[in-house]
């Protein structure tokens, strides 16, 4: 379970805080959605997570255990996160980097053992990526890139899992494929949290939703409960309407065209 | 793509070994192989056996060393950095270097040794102002890894400036050493000094080797890198560290010899080599061969003139390297 009480996360120079005073919780068996305008914290969330960020106040926790407490390797070891952002500079074998996955398990110097790589071709499979093991990284499309990205963090065989906008530049097909993974990885019991301006899928697909507006949750709950047109039109500062999904009757938000100056 | 072979690791240290025995066969006397055997047993002609084991063997070692520690220097800044165009004497280590040897002639100082500790020492105080300059700019707890790559190039500026102004109030005679010593030479290869070049590669390279791994995780960027249990502020240091002690102590020994940390790890990783344990050992093996051929070179084809050995790995490693681009592209 990840679990943030009153986190403060302020960067240097800066005139406020990113993140002010933000508590919720991802448990195991669920996902769970961190939405928002940009800007409103939800990366820096995740860096105070990975202890990347200066968290002046509050705490980010692991099964119970305070980030600041572990090393690197033992929070790697507890919680696998997939960057928003990501370049390699060179590019390298699928299977090699999925394997970089193993890399808190085994430290600088031992060999992987057979369990390594299992967990390496389970990532694989479960990521539907494992026809692409022996392709270079730079040969991949961007569909195929993200889910090797999620693979890379699925043989951290971590039970927690975060996952910085994964589906960004994904056509439908891709985009609703790592959302039919990501819930059935939650259902396999993982502690999911996603971030994700996506939230009409999000809607449809996490048991709960955090959305931060200014660094501080504005409202959370389930799709239902956040998915209110007057709040994300204070939230976003744009006129909508939430309507049903037709096919499965999640709440669906529209965004309005401005009326026209007249 | 390119797969990397097992039977390369073969050809790469064939390729050294033939390298090595025809530059220490070949010069302005020439050895026949069957007596330069003899010859680096201690048998045979005792001409031959001064001029294969006092003269030509410890060139040959010191040139390898110079190569090997140059291009392993670079394929772990290039990976660490993620930056294709990083390498050692970017980083100020051979401005620094540069800085050292130069004030030491600017001073008079005779002796090679001198000239060598000299040089060592203003890479490495290159290398330290370099990391100091990279967290200040960097403001926060964690400097960003590539500032250190600005800041390298800054300390670098200032270095050359500094060589300039002590150029201009030096002797002739000054003048002359420091711009040979700045062209690169394995001319003045003893026994003694490469040992230790050859200490301090192996502990360097070895850590390296050591560390390669880490170097696999950081070249995937430092959120991708943090999210593995990589604390990524300090292994960036620890590879940046490495490598300008491996490039330190091969400028100390040898003045400075461009191209081969730049340009070797590219050839690695054209062989289809992608994680950096592996890299890091072909680059060291791939710069090793081009710098012995470089050297052979640089004393035989203009003979008795020998020609600056920094000038001639550039024009051997250049059309190699540009055959590798055409066929990659």
């Amino acid at each position: 379970m990840i679990a943030f009480s009153d986190l403060v996360v302020r960067y240097p120079g800066a005139a406020s805080n990113a993140v002010d005073g933000v508590s919720f919780v991802s448990e195991r068996g669920s996902l769970t959605a961190l939405a928002g305008p940009n800007g409103s914290g939800k990366s820096s969330i995740v860096r105070a997570l990975l202890r990347r960020a200066e968290t002046p106040g509050g705490s980010a926790s692991i099964d119970g255990k305070d980030v600041r407490s572990l090393s690197y390797s033992e929070l790697a070891r507890k919680v696998a996160v997939v960057p928003q952002r990501e370049e390699t500079a060179f590019p390298i074998r699928v299977n090699d980097y999925v394997s970089l996955g193993r890399y808190p398990h085994l430290g600088l110097w031992s060999a992987p053992g057979a369990s390594d790589r299992a967990a390496v071709a389970e990532a694989l499979s479960q990521a539907g990526v494992a026809d692409l093991e022996s392709r270079d990284t730079d040969a991949l499309s961007g569909g195929e890139w993200q889910r090797v990205r999620i693979a890379r963090a699925l043989a951290q065989k971590t039970p927690a899992l975060v996952l910085d906008e994964p589906t960004t530049f994904l056509d439908v097909a891709h985009e609703m494929a790592i959302f039919e993974l990501l819930a059935s990885l939650a259902r396999s019991g993982l502690a999911v949290l996603l971030v994700s301006h996506q939230l009409n899928l999000v809607a449809r697909f996490a048991d709960r939703i955090v959305l931060l507006a200014n660094g501080k949750v504005a409202t959370s709950g389930s799709p239902t409960e956040v998915m209110k047109a007057d709040r994300l039109e204070s939230i976003y500062g744009w006129p909508v309407v939430v309507t049903r999904d037709p096919a499965v009757g999640a709440p669906a938000l529209v965004p309005l065209r401005r009326p026209m100056q007249l | 793509m390119t797969r990397f072979r097992s039977w390369y690791w073969l050809a790469l240290i064939a390729a050294l070994l033939v390298t090595a025995m025809t530059a220490v066969a070949r010069g302005a006397v020439s050895v026949p192989l069957g007596a330069v055997l003899d010859a680096l047993r201690g048998q045979g002609d005792p001409t031959a056996v001064a001029i294969v084991r006092d003269l030509r063997l410890p060139r040959v070692v010191l040139g390898a060393l110079v190569g090997a520690g140059l291009a392993a220097s670079g394929a772990a800044l290039q990976g660490a950095l993620r930056n294709p165009l990083a390498e050692p004497y970017l980083l100020g280590v051979s401005g620094g270097a540069a800085v050292g040897a130069v004030i030491a002639f600017a001073f008079g100082v005779g002796s090679d040794f001198m000239i060598a500790i000299a040089g060592f020492a203003g890479a490495i105080a290159a290398v330290f102002v370099a990391l100091a300059v990279a967290r200040v700019g960097g403001r926060a707890v964690r400097a960003d890894v590539r500032t250190l790559l600005i800041a390298g190039v800054i300390v670098g500026a200032f270095a050359n400036a500094v060589i300039m102004v002590s150029l201009a109030n030096s002797s002739p005679n000054n003048i002359r050493g420091a711009l040979w010593w700045m062209m690169g030479s394995a001319a003045d290869a003893t026994w003694q000094r490469v040992t230790w070049l050859a200490a301090s590669t192996l502990a360097a390279g070895g850590a390296l080797v050591y560390w390669a791994r880490e170097i696999d995780v950081l070249a995937l960027g430092e959120d991708a890198a943090a999210s593995l249990g990589v604390d990524v502020e300090r292994a960036g240091r620890r590879a940046f560290l490495l490598a300008a002690l491996l490039a330190a102590a091969t400028v100390s020994a040898a003045g400075l010899i461009g191209f081969v940390g730049l340009v070797v790890p590219h050839l690695a990783r054209g062989m289809g080599l992608r994680t950096h344990r592996p890299l890091v050992i072909a680059a060291a093996l791939i710069g090793a061969t081009l710098v012995v051929a470089a050297d052979l070179a640089a004393r035989t084809v203009a003979a008795p003139t020998e020609l600056p050995l920094g000038a001639i790995t550039a024009l051997l490693g250049v059309p190699f390297f540009l055959v590798q681009l055409r066929r990659l592209s």
